[in-house]
């Protein structure tokens, strides 16, 4: 019995059932093991993306000069605290042509800026923190990604349907992290 | 050099064990402790399941986060860990029927644990260690809530080396002879893990704490990640070495199992510790700072490997109770064993349910979420929780229940109060678990982030449009939990009554009729005298 002492030799060789069912395992986990670094082969949605150390101030440069070559309007966006409701106004920022490089930054609790995508057109999403840990949680894909500081993530992706994209930070990031929401907007080649 | 000792013992009358009369003191405080932490973690997890049910939404947002953080380490750590020192006392001392080396030490190391506890709960509620569970730097938490989980932690080493010695003396005293039983080698294979863990542990709090005192400058986030699930996965090995090791005892206890292939057994917990500490990086699947080789390595040829042992005790559990079911003379058809089996037994039917849910429920989820492809889909949605709300509570939790209705009458020797209730409290429980990680496994699937106190959106500058799917499943959680907290009171309430109020056993009398040919299987619930 499982609190008693077994017999002195209890080294046994399996049954059959035992081994059956064993061979049946160890067969589901060759499988399983060679469909992941097969996918990253064949499929089309991978989490291997690049990744860089950068310091915070140097990301937010980046992502500076990133907004203020880009820019192409102002969303004006309305938030409540409480009873008071304030304005904020945030840039929309549609990448020029043969701009590849694509830079969103996290900060308690805001996710800047607002990005203006085209359908099909391959970008390198660059994401950092400049403070607390973030999550990328682009909705409604439920693609998400960890941001943290110090580190440029940086995700090699491909809008395939036009529309307007949420990202919600999914990593707690203090009292105000429910608050944390940013927009991605995908515009078909012509608009 | 034995008999120096034969007057702190006593003979349970049930299962003929020779019990450590200190040992069986200590057992007590930590078992008392661990029920206390559930309570306590059980009150934070309605009001909180209740915020995230949107139709509610109970608490205002600082309290959410406050309990969220207090839920975690109670249910987590200290209701969990608490009951494992108790587990480690019972399968040192009891089963082996050895003494314990050093009473007083296993004093020492229960008080650092309980002032560990204390501390860091009083942090939490005063609102200084708003950080939740993982405490991910930069969030920095007041130095004493670090302090109070590194004094935890060290109780805990403490009481793993005294756990080894206690081995050591057992063989030395002529105590125990021969190899340990499958149960002890269990818990020394959750104890190897646990010394492992804590050094994980020691080596991402110890900076943090250092940090947070001002003394170090900053800490990596991606380090700490590393670290912190090196520990954090690690410490649910161990709850998964214990709980497997509980599953067998039960089934001994219950109808009498006797593992069918010890070696099958033992090879499935080594793969257990062979495995598991570096798969641990399922964590970091979508973190940058990891090349991808890296992480397909670590998920899938070393989490299988773990995976495997736990699909072996799948199979050798089930086997060892049917063949003693069959043995007993229920052999008509395919499935006799299993419906004249002892349901009626809360122990037994805690065991059942916990081995289904653990597998079925926790088992896939984990294994699909831990695929680099599908952890894109998961990470950091309410799918997570899903996913370990069926392995710790549903699995762990119900197990270790299930034990303690073994606990009161063989080792407190009191007899059950509110027996009827008992038979019922699994089921109760079982049901709330898997209707609530349902909810929060699908609303994952829409998308539904984990530790978030408003997923409408009220108060920020985008509303996004979830589901009506996924609200409805958010309502779910919230009925499952409402469910699953009335078995855990039912439970609290069964083990605080009958641990104070419950009419004293004589030390040597039988209090289970071992099931026979011909018996009502509902008849052998174990507080029956």
């Amino acid at each position: 019995m499982s609190v008693f002492v077994p017999e002195k030799y209890w080294w046994k060789p399996l049954g059959p059932d035992e081994r059956l069912w064993l061979w049946v395992c160890v067969a589901t986990a060759v499988v399983l093991s060679l469909m992941m670094p097969l996918y990253n082969l064949l499929g089309h949605q991978n989490p291997s993306h690049e990744s860089y150390q950068i310091t915070p101030e140097k990301f937010n440069e980046l992502t500076e000069k990133f907004v203020s070559e880009n820019t192409v309007r102002e969303e004006i966006v309305k938030q409540k605290f409480g009873a008071t409701e304030i304005e904020k106004k945030i840039p929309v920022v549609r990448p020029a042509l043969g701009v590849k490089d694509v830079y969103l930054r996290a900060r308690a609790w805001e996710f800047y800026p607002i990005l203006e995508l085209e359908e099909g057109r391959e970008y390198r999403v660059h994401m950092s923190s400049m403070d607390y840990q973030h999550g990328f949680s682009l909705q409604p894909q439920n693609i998400n990604f960890q941001i943290l500081a110090g580190y440029d993530l940086v995700v090699t992706l491909v809008p395939r349907e036009s529309g307007e994209f949420y990202v919600i930070c999914n990593e707690y990031c203090a009292i105000g992290h429910h608050t944390m929401i940013g927009k991605i907007i995908v515009k078909n080649k012509e608009e | 050099m034995a008999s120096n000792y034969a007057s702190e013992f006593r003979t349970c009358g049930t299962t003929g064990l020779k019990v450590h009369l200190p040992a069986e003191r200590l057992f007590y405080v930590n078992a008392v402790t661990a029920v206390v932490a559930l309570l306590v973690g059980g009150i934070m997890a309605i009001l909180i399941a209740l915020t995230r049910w949107p139709a509610v939404h109970l608490l205002p947002a600082d309290l959410f986060y406050r309990f969220l953080t207090a839920h975690g380490l109670n249910m987590l750590v200290f209701w969990i860990v608490f009951f494992e020192m108790a587990g480690l006392l019972f399968a040192s001392t009891a089963v082996l029927g050895s003494r314990l080396p050093a009473p007083w030490f296993g004093w020492l190391n229960f008080c650092l644990m309980l002032v560990g506890a204390l501390i860091t709960n009083y942090m939490v509620f005063m609102g200084q260690a708003d950080v939740l569970f993982t405490s991910y730097p930069p969030l920095k938490a007041h130095p004493h809530y670090y302090l109070g989980i590194i004094l935890f932690a060290v109780g805990t080493l403490l009481a793993c080396f005294h756990f080894m010695a206690t081995l050591v003396i057992a063989k030395k005293e002529g105590y125990h002879k021969g190899s340990y039983p499958l149960f002890t080698f269990g818990i020394l294979i959750a104890v190897i893990l646990a010394i492992f863990t804590l050094l994980m542990g020691a080596a991402t709090y110890l900076p943090t704490w250092l940090w947070a005192m001002g003394l170090i400058d900053g800490i990596n986030p991606a380090m700490y990640r590393l670290g912190f699930w090196g520990f954090g996965h690690s410490a649910q090995q161990i709850n998964l070495a214990a709980m497997v090791s509980i599953w067998y005892l039960i089934g001994t206890l219950s109808v009498g199992a006797v593992p069918i292939n010890e070696k099958f057994s033992r090879g499935a917990f080594l793969l257990y510790l062979l495995g598991i500490n570096v798969a641990s990086v399922h964590h970091l699947l979508v973190d940058p700072g990891l090349s991808a080789t890296y992480r397909i390595f670590n998920t899938s040829y070393i989490l299988y490997a773990a995976t495997i042992g736990s699909m072996i005790h799948a199979f050798s559990i089930p086997a060892a109770i049917e063949v003693a079911q069959r043995a007993k003379g229920f052999t008509n058809g395919m499935f006799e064993w299993l419906t004249k089996a002892p349901w009626g037994n809360p122990a037994f039917a805690g065991m059942a349910l916990s081995i289904v849910i653990f597998g079925f429920g926790g088992g896939v989820t984990g294994v699909t979420q831990g695929v680099e492809q599908i952890n894109i889909m998961s990470h950091n949605t309410l799918r997570i929780p899903g996913h370990f709300h069926v392995t710790v509570v549903g699995g762990t939790t119900l197990a270790f229940m299930a034990l303690t209705f073994y606990v009161l009458p063989l080792v407190m020797r009191r007899e059950l109060i509110g027996k009827s209730f008992a038979k019922y409290q699994p089921w109760i429980f079982a049901i709330g678990i898997c209707i609530m990680s349902t909810g929060m496994s699908f609303a994952g699937i829409l998308g539904v982030p984990r530790r978030h106190y408003d997923v409408t959106f009220s108060s920020a500058i985008f509303q996004v449009p979830f589901s009506a799917t996924a609200t409805t499943m958010l309502g779910l959680l919230g009925l499952g939990a409402i469910i699953a907290f009335t078995g855990l009171l039912i439970f609290c309430l069964i083990a605080a009554l009958t641990a104070f109020f419950g009419k004293r056993i004589p030390p040597n009398m039988e209090l289970h009729h071992p099931p026979h040919i011909g018996e009502d299987s509902a008849s052998v619930a174990p507080a029956q005298a």
